[in-house]
């Protein structure tokens, strides 16, 4: 059974739980909901905007909170400062961590309702595990990012986790902070597949932001591969991408 | 080549998503044909976009808008005259509320001329560059590369960037909301 909804985290997800109860599903859409409600920056009830306003101590900070910093921080060493949930005015935004955590949460809740056939989609990001209901591997087709109908690569995770990011709309309007007057115009897209969602996910970021050098970063880490486009629509793959297409 | 027209397309698609919001706002008759320009500052070290909505103009449908690289600068915050006209937006600037796209802020400012939308930029956008730190220093290694080609086979799911869209038609909506009631 597969339902999509629209209206949690400002992104579609996509839930499928092989041989699944409509009520499991809501269970997990309700997981995400519940980290919506804690994390979002638009909600201005929400935890994190409380801490942003300084209304909550460190202390109090609720579990999930303390873990998702501590993950941030984590993250933020292991890719050379280019993954920060601090932004410029010195707020936090926890959005990078706190999708593809949650995705590997809701993983997690799938299997312990007894479901070991799962895909689970949160706004492209994706953790897929099992076979799907014809018995078949889950299969991922990679984004166009110069046409969303079309998709110009299908990978086979098998277990793991597949992420992109990039945008297709900003395109060739991206600056580099740091050396104003240089357009950036190189990389449109980087789809990284990792152990699982989360890892994925903040190494697509962190491997984006990184420009044309993401890919050699990517190719580097054992147990990830990945796949960046350019501007010109030419692809650069990892050594280990190839083993993982269909 | 190939790549031009995949790039205008989607600077179509986009300008037409900001005519529809647009139309969802105005009953006047550019709305339905808008001529959209985008003006790309291409040397500003600055996120901000500028989309200038030219009222009154009819250009076919089908044509493709134009894409006018420039070094033009984003258009300055003007503040709010209240010039009182006949139509249903009044003549100023109007800055939306920043709207979260979740992996980033989205916010707009519309300007209103002659009682009519003129132009919409971007005064926020989601930025994943967060530092330029990372200095290329290593060997490049040979990775294998490939000109991307659409694939016809059906998958289980895709994976893809996320879209800001719907901020971006909340922000908007928030300015010209402003732009009607004050």
């Amino acid at each position: 059974m597969r339902t999509t909804r629209d209206d949690i985290m400002g992104m579609p997800i996509t839930v499928e739980l092989v041989g699944g109860t409509q009520s499991s599903i809501d269970a997990i859409f309700d997981y995400f909901y519940a980290v919506d409600i804690r994390f979002s920056t638009y909600k201005l009830d929400s935890e994190i905007m409380k801490i942003n306003r300084g209304e909550i101590p460190e202390h109090a900070y609720s579990d999930e909170m303390k873990e998702v910093f501590a993950l941030g921080e984590q993250t933020r060493k292991e890719t050379n400062g280019f993954f920060s949930m601090k932004k410029h005015d010195g707020t936090i935004d926890p959005a990078g961590i706190v999708k593809g955590w949650a995705i590997r949460n809701a993983a997690r809740r799938a299997e312990t309702l007894g479901y070991t056939h799962y895909f689970i989609d949160a706004g492209g990001d994706i953790q897929s595990y099992g076979l799907d209901e014809e018995g078949k591997p889950w299969t991922i087709g990679i984004r166009n990012p110069f046409n969303e109908h079309e998709i110009v690569k299908v990978v086979r995770p098998d277990g793991q986790g597949v992420a992109t990011s990039g945008t297709s709309i900003r395109g060739q309007h991206i600056y580099n902070p740091h050396t104003p007057g240089a357009t950036i115009d190189d990389i449109v897209s980087t789809t990284v597949i990792g152990p699982d969602i989360y890892e994925a996910d903040r190494f697509a970021t962190a491997a984006f932001a990184m420009g044309k050098d993401g890919i050699l970063f990517l190719d580097q880490i054992p147990g990830f591969a990945g796949y960046q486009i350019d501007a010109k629509g030419i692809a650069t793959m990892t050594h280990t991408f190839e083993h993982m297409t269909v | 080549m190939g790549n031009v027209k995949k790039t205008l397309l989607s600077l179509f698609v986009f300008a037409a998503s900001i005519g529809y919001v647009i139309s969802q706002h105005t009953g006047v008759d550019f709305v339905k044909t808008p001529a959209v320009v985008l003006n790309i500052p291409s040397q500003q070290p600055t996120q901000t976009q500028t989309t200038t909505v030219i009222p009154g103009k009819t250009p076919a449908p089908s044509t493709a808008p134009p894409i006018n690289k420039s070094t033009t600068p984003p258009t300055k915050t003007t503040p709010t005259p209240t010039q009182k006209t006949q139509g249903q937006y009044l003549d100023g600037s109007y800055t939306g509320s920043a709207a979260n796209a979740y992996y980033g802020t989205v916010q707009v400012r519309v300007g209103v001329q002659g009682r009519k939308l003129a132009s919409v930029d971007f005064l926020q956008y989601p930025n994943d560059r967060r530092t330029s730190q990372y200095i290329n220093d290593q060997a490049m290694p040979l990775l294998k590369q490939e000109a991307i080609q659409a694939q016809s086979a059906s998958v289980s799911g895709v994976s893809g960037a996320t879209y800001t869209s719907k901020a971006f038609r909340q922000s908007l909506t928030d300015a010209l909301s402003q732009a009607k009631n004050i």
